[in-house]
């Protein structure tokens, strides 16, 4: 009986050894063609971060920038606008910022570095459409009567306010999001990378 | 008995399949001198970098390579920015020419290669891809009846000026050939002096030799440089490392293959090991 | 091989495993499938180092699947000029091996697949022509063999036209070429398969379709053809006796062991030397000096200026080198002509083996000194045609090409005669070991 369990043990212990050390080198043999899904260089530099003038953007003013592929807002907010985001913190979903919509420094009431400049990408966070800009207050932009200027989605009808923060009891879930940016100058500054070395 | 008959008969294949190659491989020759290997050197590397950003992008391109793989030479995003990044804004852009190609066309005839493999592209039988262009930027020389004023050695009538002219300075060029002696008369051999002198004038000496058995061919000579930057081991380490940085451009990411090559050949070896001791393990049944 | 329908159910042990496989097995042929092509499969015990290519041809078949599944992701089959001057094909392949994560390594596996694949097959036939694995009940086998090797030099040559580098043009252009030497219909024959009036984007784009697409599903459908028929039959071994004419009580051969897990665990063995192999090829000399890939290869494809000397990849080289060898014009038929024939016949010329050797053995063990003497001259012939393949053709070359030619037919057209007139020994009654 012993010789033939011995005989047996030793092979279940080679093969479990075997088994592993394959599995190991199976799965480190799997991890190049996974990564090789992963964006290029070509992606990562079409990618790269991009500076964009904003010193001739003038108050109550947007302009878009692109940044991998997709549209950035950027909005100077009038010293009115920027009191019209408190008035309606109560009619926004997530009036404090709680969800990770946004670099830390912009987590405050205006979600921006700073309280004139609005940054964010303008890509609906229901199902990734663009929402068109009604920065106008009240019935001129055809929102709705007590509308104090935002944006709306053509989609779904999701809607946003000057702050990129979303209406409540609308499809989308979250606040647009913030992109990583930062301050060159006054008039520059770097959408995609706020590290100083850049 | 069997055994002896199989022996004798992989012999057989192996001898005659071997025997007439050292006879055909006999063909024309084409002497390189040997580059220096300057991979992992990141010193010379940059040094390399800094020569074909500076003399060679002018014309030619390097559309494969981006600035930011420079950071596997050793060089920082600050550096590549600060000093190298002449033809692009950004450094996860490709190192394109400066010139046009529809201009380049135009003075050259012909739109210059792009770079960014040729130090694959030029290995032959002959040598690596970096011996060729080891010697063949170093193998210019004047010839006023070229466009340019300029030949090589082993590039005849390239469409190439000799860029790295200030730092070489001018020489004289000689090529010694013997030949067949051709046209009317008795046959025979003759032995060609073709000599070109610093400003590129040729001149051409004939005389004939006696006998009737003379292998042909050519030897090539250079005259001493006057006038460049730099003397003659200089000019030879910096040509050395600016063909090592197209080598290491061919293929940036050779160092790393190598490296991994070594870690996956001591994980087959474990594994070829245990898969041989389980094999002997099953096959205990069997034998 | 009993059918996938005589064997038992499986029944459930109880537990939730065994569950599972009850279910599926009432559904479809799981365990029978496993039994009769595996654990049941009974295969020769004496198979030796020759044996390893099959299951490894097999094992590159699946590499190059892989790997260029991965690569078509991110290849682009366009012969026009990108914003540098380079062809968008030609820089594709440079984008994955530069800016693709891990590209590289997936491009070096396939590259050096392509080459492997060759290796493991050509010595997966001299197996056969060693030990007689074409003959009868086998000549299906070796017919869907041959039919592989066919669908894998379509598939390489596909293949090596889409780097699209001076030698994949020229190559495709005089390969393509041959077809011009067809009487009558050649030349509109071959603006037919590129396209174009040269080899240009219209031939590169139907290359890539054939690549991926079209012969790689054949070639799975025949390799699966091929293991079929194996196992109906049952494998050949080392002496060339049929194991299944000496079975125990249990119709069990006697000189038979399980596929599974006997040749499993000597595969996987077998497997591990060969990566080992194909790593060091892959890591430290994916080029191999010019041979797995081509220096000119690293040039652009320019339609103007045809490189000094194109010679094929070296899979290739010895019946290219048949194809050179045809110099004169004979029976009012131009070398030309005769050079396509011969190339074609020289493949060909394996599909009639099994009808070809008369021997009344299989294995050389117990065969006499003509077909030991004639496989070694065949060999040395293709060895020497391959090599001269590589090199740009001179007189003295060519009449040594001419006269391996002439050897490498006048092994299989006399082979009725020797192979009958050898002087065999008897065959064992049981296998051997060696």
């Amino acid at each position: 009986m012993s010789i033939d369990e011995e005989l047996d043990c030793g092979r279940r212990r080679l093969l479990v050894a075997t088994a592993a050390a394959g599995g190991v080198a199976t799965v480190a043999t799997v991890v190049p063609f996974v990564a090789s899904m992963a964006p290029s260089e070509r992606a990562k530099a079409a990618g790269a971060p991009v500076e964009v003038d904003i010193g001739k953007l003038g108050p109550g003013q947007m302009m878009v920038a692109e940044w991998r592929g997709k549209p950035v807002w950027i909005v100077h907010r009038t010293p009115e606008m920027i009191a019209g985001l408190r008035r309606i913190e109560d009619r926004v979903a997530d009036p404090e910022s709680r969800r990770d919509m946004q670099p830390k420094y912009a987590k405050n009431p205006h979600r921006s570095i700073k309280p004139e400049f609005l940054v964010v990408v303008g890509i609906c966070t229901h199902l990734g459409c663009s929402p068109t800009e009604k920065l106008k207050p009240g019935a001129e932009s055809g929102v709705e009567a007590d509308w104090p200027g935002g944006f709306l989605c053509p989609c779904h009808g999701s809607t946003f306010d000057l702050a990129g923060r979303v209406y409540k009891n609308k499809p989308a879930p979250d606040n647009l999001e913030v992109p990583p940016h930062m301050y060159l100058s006054d008039s520059r500054i770097v959408i995609g990378s706020d590290k100083k070395a850049v | 008995m069997k055994a002896t008959a199989m022996r004798t008969f992989r012999a057989v294949v192996c001898a005659t399949a071997l025997a007439p190659l050292g006879v055909l491989a006999a063909g024309a020759e084409l002497h390189l001198d040997r580059a220096p290997d300057r991979s992992g050197d990141t010193a010379a590397l940059q040094h390399g970098a800094k020569l074909f950003i500076n003399y060679c992008l002018n014309c030619h391109g390097a559309s494969f390579m981006r600035y930011n793989r420079l950071r596997d030479i050793g060089l920082t995003e600050e550096q590549i920015k600060g000093s190298l990044l002449f033809t692009a804004d950004k450094t996860g852009e490709p190192m394109r020419t400066a010139l046009r190609r529809e201009e380049a066309k135009r003075w050259f005839g012909a739109a210059p290669p792009d770079l960014s493999i040729i130090a694959r592209a030029r290995a032959s039988e002959f040598g690596s891809g970096a011996d060729w262009l080891y010697t063949y930027l170093r193998g210019f020389y004047r010839d006023e009846s070229r466009p340019t004023g300029w030949n090589n050695s082993v590039f005849a009538n390239v469409g190439m000026p000799h860029v790295l002219w200030e730092l070489q300075g001018g020489r004289s060029f000689q090529v010694e050939q013997v030949r067949a002696r051709s046209g009317k008369g008795p046959t025979g051999y003759e032995k060609v002096v073709a000599t070109y002198d610093e400003e590129g004038r040729r001149t051409e000496k004939v005389e004939p030799l006696a006998g009737a058995d003379h292998g042909e061919g050519a030897r090539t000579d250079f005259g001493p440089a006057r006038g460049g930057k730099l003397d003659q081991a200089e000019y030879d380490a910096a040509v050395a490392d600016l063909v090592g940085f197209l080598v290491f451009m061919g293929e940036p990411v050779a160092g790393w293959r190598k490296q991994l090559g070594i870690y996956v050949l001591i994980a087959l070896g474990v594994l070829a090991v245990l898969s041989y001791a389980l094999k002997r393990e099953y096959w205990k049944d069997v034998h | 091989m009993a059918g996938a329908a005589n064997y038992q159910k499986y029944k459930s042990d109880g537990s939730r495993l065994g569950d599972l496989t009850e279910w599926v097995d009432a559904r479809f042929p799981l365990t029978s499938t496993w039994r009769a092509h595996l654990s049941e499969y009974y295969a020769p015990k004496n198979f030796n180092f020759w044996y390893y290519f099959g299951s490894l041809a097999f094992l590159v078949l699946v590499l190059q699947l892989v790997t260029g599944i991965f690569l078509t992701m991110h290849y682009k089959p366009d012969a026009s000029l990108n914003s540098a001057g380079v062809p968008v094909a030609f820089a594709a392949v440079e984008y994955i091996m530069r800016d693709v994560p891990w590209g590289w390594l997936i491009r070096y596996l396939h590259s050096t697949g392509a080459s492997a694949f060759f290796i493991a097959v050509y010595l997966h036939m001299f197996r056969a022509l060693l030990y007689g694995s074409y003959r009868k009940p086998r000549e299906l086998i070796w017919i869907f063999g041959v039919f592989i090797y066919l669908c894998l030099m379509a598939e390489a040559f596909a293949g090596y036209l889409l780097p699209w580098g001076q030698m994949s043009y020229w190559g495709a252009q005089v390969i393509i070429n041959l077809f011009s030497a067809i009487p009558l219909i050649g030349p509109e024959l071959t603006v037919w398969i590129r396209g174009d009036y040269v080899v240009g984007d219209a031939t590169l784009n139907r290359m890539f379709s054939f690549h991926v697409v079209a012969i790689p599903l054949v070639l799975i459908g025949i390799v699966a053809v091929h293991v079929a028929a194996l196992h109906e039959v049952g494998s050949n071994n080392p002496d060339g006796i049929e194991i299944k004419k000496k079975k125990d009580e249990r119709g069990i051969p006697l000189d038979g062991i399980p596929f599974h897990p006997y040749y499993t665990v000597k595969d996987i063995f077998g497997v591990m030397v060969f990566l080992i192999f194909f790593s060091i090829i892959v890591f430290f000399a994916p080029e191999l000096g010019g041979y797995f890939l081509e220096f000119n290869n690293f040039i652009p494809a320019d339609p103007l200026v045809t490189p000094q000397h194109i010679a094929p990849v070296w899979y290739f080289t010895p019946f290219y080198s048949i194809l050179r060898a045809n110099t004169v014009n004979f029976f009012w038929v131009d070398a030309k002509l005769w050079g396509v024939i011969f190339m074609g016949l020289g493949v060909m010329a394996f599909f009639f083996l099994p009808w070809l050797d008369r021997s009344p053995v299989k294995s050389i063990r117990y065969r006499g000194p003509l077909y030991k003497g004639a496989l070694a001259i065949f060999v040395v012939a293709f060895l020497i045609l391959g090599y001269l393949g590589m090199l740009p053709p001179t007189p003295g070359r060519t009449i040594v090409a001419q006269v391996c030619t002439v050897l490498y037919f006048l092994f299989f057209l006399l082979m009725p005669i020797y192979s009958r007139l050898d002087r065999c020994t008897p065959e064992p009654e049981r296998v051997r070991w060696k």
